[in-house]
């Protein structure tokens, strides 16, 4: 799932002070599981921006409101009845529904409430980690379902490099190496034959190549 | 024991600590209280093992937030104490009550107020 942190509340405050008429929109999606943009936190920020303008002796009026989810049109368009009524709006949802919401409400400036991090699992509660980067082609079949573009830090097809000390990368003690975490995978499935064929040269091309990523399913248009 | 304390003080009973999130906390400073007061269990002893830990990291986050906000940290504190303990209870209320005082009412009350004289002003000329 897609991972992000509140964004500090002096960056938001910073943003929103001279403005009258404010929406919290936040998104019951990914940024909900993370505990950084659902309802809850849509309610903790809307109740920190009332008590900041009702004590800097302006009347501001701050809504909340959560959609189901801010990456898609369909919930977008519930606001479509209320957004005209706010000077902006303060999106807690990734940077993708932040984008959506300004894009479907042009007229609107819209701010975002995280910094969106990175694609990632809930190891536990309040510890989230990176595990995929989107890199278009996914190669997981080749090593042992361990992401080595995301897992190592030099992304590196074939490791371990000679920075790997006792199972951790050399740029911090507390990184496991990714191609250590592989190679103890492999031979747990009995497959450290594989260390024997050299991953070919990755094929970038589906990673940021020729700009912006688009995916056309045409056997599911309508 | 017919202990003394602060009469400006209101109670809200809750089963344990870990069920004040950090909502109640804000929204009790919304509603015009000048200060809040959490009293939890001593650390180690919670009933429910960590409902007071909880309840510290929010009462935490609240301070950043009152902090960031312009109302001050200092108007919400935590204390440990045990159900057994009324006149350690007197003398935390008392300490909490003091800086309280101090610190002066809250702003968010003041301007609750004034509000409120605006809207009633405004009823009468209309």
């Amino acid at each position: 799932m897609i991972k992000a942190k509140p964004k500090p509340l002096e960056e938001i405050i910073d943003n929103v002070k001279d403005l009258n008429k404010l929406l919290i929109a936040g998104c019951d999606g990914c940024v909900t599981v993370c505990e950084a943009g659902g309802l809850k936190e849509v309610k903790i920020l809307a109740a920190a921006l009332r008590l900041y303008f009702t004590q800097a002796g302006k009347q501001v009026q701050v809504d909340e409101a959560s959609l189901t989810r801010q990456c898609e049109k369909e919930y977008l368009a519930q606001l479509s009845d209320r957004m005209e009524g706010y000077d902006a709006a303060v999106s807690l949802a990734c940077g993708v529904g932040a984008q959506y919401l300004a894009e479907m409400y042009n007229h609107k400036p819209v701010f975002p409430g995280v910094d969106t991090c990175f694609l990632g699992v809930n190891e536990e509660r309040g510890l989230y980690s990176e595990r995929c980067q989107a890199c278009g082609r996914c190669i997981l079949a080749e090593t042992g379902g361990i992401c080595p573009i995301t897992r190592c830090s030099k992304r590196m097809l074939n490791g371990p490099c000679g920075g790997s000390d006792k199972g951790k990368c050399e740029i911090n003690p507390d990184i496991p190496c990714g191609w250590e975490l592989i190679y103890e995978r492999l031979k747990t499935l009995g497959q450290l034959d594989r260390f024997e064929r050299p991953v070919e040269p990755k094929d970038w091309t589906t990673s940021r190549d020729g700009g912006p990523r688009k995916i056309v399913r045409e056997d599911l248009r309508i | 024991m017919r202990l003394q304390y602060s009469p400006n003080l209101r109670i809200i009973e809750v089963p344990c600590t870990g069920k004040v999130d950090i909502l109640h906390l804000l929204q009790a400073f919304e509603n015009g209280a000048d200060g809040v007061l959490v009293a939890g269990c001593k650390e180690g002893d919670c009933h429910y093992m960590v409902g007071n830990l909880h309840a510290k990291t929010r009462v935490k986050r609240a301070k950043e937030i009152l902090d960031t906000v312009g109302l001050g940290a200092e108007r919400v504190a935590m204390y440990n104490l045990s159900s057994g303990e009324g006149g350690r209870f007197v003398e935390i209320v008392t300490e909490m009550t003091n800086k309280i005082l101090e610190l002066g009412p809250s702003p968010i009350r003041g301007a609750m107020e004034k509000g409120k004289m605006i809207r009633e002003a405004e009823e009468v000329t209309t």
